[in-house]
């Protein structure tokens, strides 16, 4: 599949936005397959695959039993024999039963074979809270995938973003989990290229521009990040909020260029604290420019304990803008 | 149980025997196997082969049933089912280096479907349906067949697979090497089943129960589900009754948990000899050609040996090549520190 240059733009969400990528992803090669628990006649459950089977056939976009370990084992034997398969988990937090095909086989393939065969999967699974979903319905097990040699994690932020790197992922050779954070689904609408559309994966996007303070986040969090930064600049302080977009590969370059500017780094996510993908961005950050840092780096984070599923503190336990502005209060008067 | 010959060797099914030829081969291919299962014993003492699960006394249902596939055909197998991927053509030197642990082991040759021998139990069984599915969907006749033991069929991977290739239709051969043992538990204790094939009827899908030291009986009923799977028939479970005679790997000792008399009575019915009986009887097979075709045998298996020791062993920045089709800027990082800490002296390797 050859990317054609975007002719216009189309305002929209970022589920509509990633339902418009898996469309022309499915119409542009006949080895792309979607499937998943309800992904077919109901079109999923936040309907980011709505309509998509009836314009391309149950062939193409079907629904699977209840099981997501069959699930991606079956998308793993799918790639060998030559199809691109692009699985929905419904819930990243569903993902776990899956852990076995996923940390024994899915990014070892390339490797076990010595390249005779190589996984062109995608995994896609909303993930993270902020809109009172059920208990175990707003985890971020990104950190699990980023530490699984052979896997790629993208975590968009924005609707052209979600499309551009879901094309670019189902595009790519190597296995890519692509997490759409809940909370963006429809909250957020904007002008989005239309046609094939691509974003790079493995490069990280500058949201804000600022000399003061670098912000990195993700998914989820970028908007929270976004708020709080917009209030610092109020006070005269200048952040640059660097989106990440990408877990694996990492864009190291980016972050290291900015903190060496800056002189100081918050990192923000919403997943526990304990050995989150946060804590790899800090001990970067530690590696490789240490010596520019003018305060400790600081990581605002989810807790070492499940999500709550209770709607009165869902907002302690996720970061929001006030705690990020203290953060970046907390560097700057370091 | 389906079964063609008993163990002496006697025909009870004439209607279930396959022309001479295909007899022949399926002989040929279980004294292969035990060839190999042999000399790697004698190999891993040597210390030329790697810790190696034996699979002698399994050759029929591990040959019989490959035999089945064709090289356009998918084969999953585990780690005790050397003889199913040597039957569907793995080359020996390959399937040595595989158990030595060398690189070329995992290189599988371009013109067969068989994946390297998987590790954990029951993931290659989903992936089978995926495999047998995708060929399906791109119009092909082509099949998936995965291997399982007793043990791994109490899996949640077995089940779902065995489920959603029912559901999907999916072109699947699943078979189950009942072989009593599953490490040092016994099949009473893996499960309160005691016809495993029956796990079929939970899914609306066939279950076959086969002499699995039967080779002609094995080979029947595999023909049957290939030739029912590529002709949009669907999946079908094959149990097939052996006996693991064999410690679980060449590093084990049984002794620790099963006496000999759980073993005895098994040799009586040994796949190979069963079949050899019966060529013999049937005037398929002399002493003399026997004996040419064991010389053959012999003579192929060292010639892959030599082969196999000429592989040379990889270099340290190897552990990094095939993670990605494009290595990540941190992959080539980590390139660079293997090749700073592991240069050979007066030698400057790229990176």
């Amino acid at each position: 599949m050859t990317a054609t240059p975007p002719t216009g733009t189309k305002n929209m969400t970022m589920v509509a936005a990633i339902n418009d990528a898996l469309d022309i992803a499915l119409a542009a090669d006949d080895t792309v397959h979607i499937f998943g628990e309800d992904v077919g006649v109901m079109g999923g459950v936040f309907r980011a695959t709505d309509g998509l089977q009836a314009k391309h056939g149950e062939g193409r976009v079907f629904d699977t039993p209840l099981a997501e370990a069959a699930i991606v084992g079956m998308g793993i034997g799918m790639g060998l024999a030559g199809l691109k398969p692009v699985a929905e988990i419904q819930f990243a937090g569903f993902l776990y039963p899956a852990l076995d095909q996923i940390l024994s086989h899915l990014g070892r393939y390339r490797h076990r074979t010595r390249s005779r065969y190589h996984l062109p999967m995608v995994i896609r699974a909303p993930y993270g809270g902020g809109v009172h979903t059920p208990e175990q319905h707003a985890d971020s097990p990104e950190a699990i995938l980023a530490h699984t040699p052979g896997v790629k994690v993208v975590i968009p932020s924005t609707p052209a973003d979600a499309k551009g790197l879901l094309l670019s992922a189902i595009n790519d050779p190597d296995p890519v989990f692509f997490f759409e954070a809940i909370k963006l689904y429809r909250s957020v609408k904007e002008d989005v290229p239309t046609g094939d559309y691509r974003v790079p994966i493995g490069k990280a996007r500058l949201v804000t521009h600022g000399d003061d303070v670098t912000v990195i986040c993700y998914g989820g969090m970028v908007e929270v990040a976004q708020k709080a930064a917009a209030a610092a600049q109020a006070a005269g302080i200048g952040v640059e909020v660097i989106d990440l977009r990408t877990l694996v590969p990492m864009d190291t370059d980016t972050i290291i260029s900015s903190v060496a500017r800056t002189g100081r780094a918050v990192i923000v996510t919403e997943a526990p604290r304990t050995a989150g993908f946060h804590s790899e961005i800090a001990a970067v950050i530690a590696e490789e420019a240490i010596e520019h840092l003018r305060a400790p780096i600081v990581r605002v984070t989810g807790f070492d304990a499940p999500y709550p599923p209770f709607t009165a503190v869902e907002d302690v336990y996720r970061p929001n803008p006030l705690r990020v502005a203290k953060a970046i209060r907390q560097v700057m008067d370091y | 149980m389906v079964q063609c010959l008993a163990p002496d060797g006697s025909v009870v099914r004439e209607d279930l025997l396959p022309d001479p030829e295909t007899r022949l081969e399926l002989y040929r291919q279980m004294r292969r196997a035990r060839h190999f299962d042999e000399r790697g014993w004698v190999l891993y003492r040597q210390g030329r082969l790697g810790v190696f699960p034996p699979f002698g006394g399994m050759e029929a249902s591990q040959v019989g049933t490959a035999a089945a596939l064709t090289k356009n055909d998918w084969l999953f197998p585990t780690y005790r089912d050397t003889g199913a991927a040597l039957t569907l053509g793995l080359p020996i030197a390959r399937t040595l280096a595989y158990w030595r642990t060398s690189p070329h082991g995992w290189h599988m040759p371009a013109d067969l479907k068989v994946l390297p021998f998987y590790i954990p139990i029951a993931t290659q069984y989903p992936q089978a349906v995926g495999a047998a599915l995708a060929e399906r969907r791109q119009g092909t006749r082509n099949v998936a067949m995965a291997f399982i033991g007793d043990g791994g069929s109490s899996e949640g991977d077995f089940h779902e697979a065995l489920n959603f290739a029912g559901a999907l239709n999916a072109p699947c051969v699943f078979i189950l090497q009942n072989n009593g043992w599953a490490i040092s538990v016994p099949t009473r204790a893996q499960t309160r089943a005691t016809d495993l094939s029956r796990r079929a009827d939970g899914y609306g899908i066939p279950g076959v129960r086969v002499d699995g030291n039967d080779a002609l009986a094995t080979y029947h009923v595999t023909r049957e589900a290939v030739d029912r799977a590529r002709n949009g028939g669907g999946p079908t479970l094959i149990e097939t009754v052996t006996y693991r005679v064999k410690p679980h790997t060449v590093a084990d000792d049984p002794s620790r948990y099963r006496s000999e008399a759980d073993t005895a009575g098994w040799d009586a019915k040994d796949p190979v000899t069963r079949l050899r009986t019966h060529l013999l009887t049937a005037g398929l097979l002399t002493e003399d050609s026997e004996a040419a075709l064991l010389a053959e045998i012999a003579a192929e298996f060292e010639a892959a040996l030599a082969e196999a020791d000429s592989y040379p062993e990889p270099t340290p920045a190897e552990i990094l090549d095939h993670v990605f089709a494009e290595p990540t800027p941190q992959l080539k990082k980590q390139r660079a520190e293997i090749l700073a800490e592991h240069a050979a002296p007066n030698q400057k390797e790229q990176a």
